[in-house]
């Protein structure tokens, strides 16, 4: 078999993935996009892994420890998701926006007067 | 105890006694009297020891070095020969008695712990000076007795006056360091040594390649430490500092202390005849100069330290005609006399609860009520006049002589023309030293009017002060005889013809002045004039403290008085108004140096604040706009973020690619 | 796409793209279904119907693993991520209250930027891929087996064994979290 059949294959499903992670909004849906993406490595590993008859079938073997370490993720992913559901009411990434740089109102200007004031003073 | 080790302790005790008085003097204000008063005198005592040991023999020298230095080495030398050591004993009297003084006139100055401690600090400093056979050394003591001057300037520094004139006194003072350390290095260039034993060795055998340019550069030190002309200004406004300051540092030592070092230094000077000139013409504008200045004053302080200004001058003419005997001689007697006139004032302020010859002028009986201050001052003012037999007669017979020596050629390498030069200011000065002597004498114990308050008797430790330093006033003239086996061995006593002159003219002067006095001493009782500041109860400097403060307030400047009655002013007529005001060498620096210094400082703020800071605040305009256009990215959407990760990634990767492949 | 590699496939290798072997069309079959099946997960607006799809993605993936030999893989895929991940993921959606049926608005206002960037890096990835590995062959037939459960036993247990038990410590750590973060508060300052 072509290795190109697989590899191809794996590169489109990550990339489906990613515009998963990218474009959705509920945040189990981006979850599951990870899901996808993870997916598309794990299948990349074990083609390589055939392709190369590695003696120690270290693709095979990674592709196991992917799969729990998935499992581990969504886990505590949900756990998170859950949380934040619970305390917010949402599960809508675009709206937990807390690291917003709010715009300058009136007060950060008089702050910046009395910055320029001190320097002044101490000039 | 070897002489030696002697001497290292003498300075070093008012050292020790001025840490230990700064460390402990506010929390055990019991100790602070002794530690002023007992290292002071110990030292005095050492160095009377030191002086009989060394009893006017062959100079002794000792070195250590401490450390070597890249190239011209530094030792910490001493060098006692006879002047040095007589020097040094008269700081020592001197700061003795300034110290017990003190601890009556500043009696409850609550700063009297730092004063007291400075004064033992600048008392150490100039010992050093003196001792010291090491230029750098020397350097050191001369920095730390201008600094001290500084501070004990300012002492009373809640009135204006002492602000100014400590910051006066420390600029033009080192107006003259800075050419003084240029010299100085210049020196040990050419000499290869900073030993003053060395320097003097190189100086004989021809090794220093420029002497004139040296002397000059050192000259220009000595007239500031000193107060000769042109850098003088600052004495006279210094007497807003305590009256035991003003008799220690500005009258008896540290003004001393340029003359002293001429002294040491005297062949390199000789080696010039350009800077002898200079010396002379610098000696004889002083001497005149500064006795008119003294005949238009009105603060008592301020016609001392004219005066003081003026005997300066007679030193350094007997430098100027190469004879340092006769300016150490006068400088001793100089030293003991002037320190007890002002120590005299300050007593004579105190009693009359005002610094103003014409306020003293208008009280009576004033003599009665100080009686020991009365006669100390008589003699003291007498010897002043250099009426013989007080020692000033003696001290300044032996410049005199010097300078008629010279004059008549016979001295060697010295420019006749200096000689004269300073025969004739001498003679000049001496009959204006008599008539302001006159002058002050009159005016403040021959007043007339209402009594005095009463401050009731002067404390004791003034009075024995007094009379301690009345006894070298009255009788070191006779040392005229002994004192050449201590110095260069050169004959001090009076030539006849001289004396005669010279008393002639302090006679005339006096005569005139009397004369002046008894046509005008009847206006006073009909023009009042004066504010007196009498506190009875305080310690005494108050009164001295107060009279500073308001004596540009009550008479309109801080100089002069417009007193009808001064004889003074009926003698110099037009003149007065420009004495009175030293003849506007103020107004002269203020035009050449202050303004032009105030318009560049105005100039670098301007530039500073409008161009300079133009440039740095778009500086920062320029990065904060672009952080405000940034910030709208800060969206908080983490999708976002990670579209342009991954869109960045991408790039990179392909980038990436495209390089490895060559392409 | 296809057509173009083989074109360029067609005079270099000694497999031609152009005839292709069963396994080959099998495995382009089920990769077209999976590729669907993933296609659909992220675009559909219903969010359970996105777990379903993801089902099949999933399942379409675990045939392919097989096709390439993995067995043992192929087993644990299904028992997994069909068995409990998504059993997993649709609990997660119904506790958080996920609508049933169309939602208007499954996708943010990031979409075409998303869309961008994941048709960019599909570009580069797929022409990276293929410029690579056009005339590489798998030859699965081999003498020795590749996947099977025994090999991946004797492997795992012989070579990775300790990278085995560290991976358990992460699962129970994993556990412990999870249990943390999902535990419900009840009283103020219990914790």
């Amino acid at each position: 078999m072509h290795l190109v059949y697989p590899a191809v294959l794996a590169a489109l499903l990550f990339c489906t993935g990613l515009y998963g992670v990218l474009a959705r909004r509920n945040a189990i849906l981006v979850l599951m996009s990870v899901e996808l993406m993870l997916n598309a490595v794990n299948l990349n590993l074990v083609a390589f892994d055939v392709w190369l008859r590695d003696e120690l079938h270290a693709g095979q073997a990674l592709t196991l420890f992917t799969i729990a370490i998935a499992a581990a993720e969504i886990g505590i992913g949900l756990a998170i998701v859950l949380q934040v559901h619970r305390n917010r009411g949402t599960a809508d990434v675009d709206r937990l926006r807390d690291l917003r740089d709010d715009a300058p109102d009136a007060g950060s200007d008089t702050e910046r007067a009395d910055r320029e004031e001190k320097a002044e003073a101490a000039a | 105890m070897s002489t030696t080790t002697t001497a290292v302790l003498v300075p070093l005790l008012p050292f020790l006694g001025a840490l230990a008085g700064l460390l402990t003097g506010r929390r055990a204000p019991g100790f602070v009297r002794p530690l002023a008063v007992l290292p002071t005198l110990a030292a005095a005592v050492l160095a009377a020891v030191v002086a009989w040991r060394q009893g006017g023999g062959d100079a002794l020298d000792a070195a250590t070095r401490l450390t070597p230095t890249g190239s011209v080495p530094i030792d910490l030398a001493l060098h006692l020969d006879g002047f040095a050591v007589l020097v040094a004993l008269l700081v020592g009297v001197v700061a003795t008695c300034v110290q017990l003084y003190s601890t009556a006139y500043l009696r409850d100055d609550p700063r009297y712990p730092s004063y007291a401690a400075l004064v033992s600090l600048f008392t150490a400093a100039m010992l050093l000076v003196v001792y010291s056979g090491d230029l750098m050394v020397l350097l050191v003591g001369w920095e730390i007795m201008g600094i001290c001057s500084y501070f004990l300037v300012g002492h009373y520094w809640e009135t204006e006056a002492a602000r100014t004139a400590s910051l006066k006194a420390f600029l033009v003072t080192k107006l003259g360091d800075v050419p003084f350390l240029i010299g100085i290095l210049a020196l040990a260039a050419d000499a290869g040594t900073f030993r003053i034993n060395g320097i003097l060795t190189a100086v004989t055998s021809g090794g220093i390649d420029h002497p004139t340019l040296i002397a000059l550069l050192l000259l220009a030190g000595v007239a500031g430490k000193s107060a000769q002309f042109p850098l003088h200004t600052w004495l006279p406004d210094a007497m807003a500092g305590p009256t035991p300051v003003s008799a220690l540092i500005h009258a008896a030592t540290m003004v001393a202390a340029g003359v002293y070092f001429v002294a040491r230094l005297l062949p390199l000077f000789a080696a010039s005849t350009a800077a002898l000139v200079v010396l002379a013409v610098m000696a004889a504008v002083t001497m005149v100069g500064s006795g008119l200045a003294a005949l238009a004053q009105d603060d008592i302080k301020r016609v001392l330290a004219y005066s003081t200004v003026g005997q300066l001058g007679y030193m350094t003419g007997a430098l100027a005609v190469g004879d340092r005997s006769a300016a150490v001689f006068h400088l001793v007697s100089h030293g003991a006399f002037k320190a007890l006139l002002f120590l005299g004032a300050g007593v004579i302020i105190h009693a009359a609860g005002t610094n103003s010859l014409a306020a003293m002028a208008r009280t009576g009986g004033l003599a009665k009520r100080i009686p020991d201050a009365y006669w100390t001052m008589t003699v003291a003012l007498l010897a002043l006049a250099a009426i013989p037999p007080f020692s000033g007669f003696f001290s300044k017979e032996a410049v005199l002589g010097a300078a008629e020596h010279a004059a008549s050629g016979d001295a060697e390498g010295i420019p006749g023309a200096a000689g004269w030069l300073v025969l004739t200011a001498g003679l000049l000065t001496a009959l204006l030293t008599a008539a302001y002597a006159t002058r002050l004498w009159l005016m403040a114990f021959r007043g007339t009017g209402p009594g005095a308050a009463d401050h009731g008797k002067q404390p004791a430790a003034m009075n024995t002060v007094l009379w301690i330093l009345f006894v070298p006033t009255l009788a070191l003239g006779l040392a005229a005889w002994k004192l050449p086996d201590w110095f260069d061995g050169g004959s001090l006593t009076p030539t006849l013809t001289t004396s005669v002159l010279s008393t002639g003219c302090a006679l005339a002067g006096a005569s005139v002045m009397y004369a002046a006095w008894r046509r005008t001493a009847a206006l006073a009782a009909r023009t009042p004039l004066g504010a007196v500041a009498a506190d009875p109860d305080a310690a005494p400097y108050v009164s001295e403290e107060e009279s500073i403060a308001t004596h540009e307030a009550a008479y309109g400047d801080i100089a002069a008085a417009p007193d009808p009655a001064d004889p003074g002013r009926t003698l110099l007529g037009p003149l007065h108004r420009h004495a009175a005001a030293g003849f506007h060498l103020d107004a002269v620096y203020s035009a050449l140096f202050v303004r032009p210094t105030r318009a560049a400082a105005r100039l670098a703020r301007f530039l500073d604040r409008e161009v300079v800071e133009t440039y740095v605040r778009s500086a920062g305009t320029a990065p904060r706009l672009l952080g405000e256009a940034v910030r709208r990215a800060q969206t908080g959407n983490v999708q976002t973020y990670l579209s342009a990760l991954f869109a960045g990634a991408v790039v990179l990767a392909v980038a990436a690619v495209l390089v490895a492949n060559g392409a | 796409m296809t057509g173009a590699m083989t074109t360029l496939a067609a005079s270099t290798a000694p497999h031609g793209f152009l005839s292709p072997t069963g396994v080959e069309i099998v495995f382009l079959l089920v990769g077209l279904a999976t590729l669907g099946a993933a296609v659909v997960t992220v675009t559909t607006k219903q969010l359970v119907h996105a777990a379903l799809w993801l089902v099949v993605a999933l399942g379409g993936l675990a045939v392919e693993y097989l096709l390439l030999t993995a067995e043992f893989i192929a087993w644990v895929q299904v028992l997994i991520y069909v068995g409990s991940v998504v059993v997993l993921l649709l609990f997660g959606l119904m506790l958080t209250k996920a609508p049933i049926g169309r939602s208007p608005d499954a996708d943010s206002g990031n979409r075409w930027a998303a869309l961008g960037v994941a048709a960019a890096a599909a570009a580069a990835l797929v022409w990276v891929v293929v410029d690579a590995f056009r005339t590489t062959w798998i030859g699965l037939d081999g003498d020795a087996p590749q996947g099977t459960t025994k090999v991946s036993g004797e492997i795992l247990f012989r070579h990775w064994v300790l990278p085995f038990e560290a991976l358990s410590v992460l699962l129970l750590a994993a556990l412990v979290g999870a249990i943390v973060l999902s535990r419900k508060r009840d009283k103020e300052g219990e914790r």
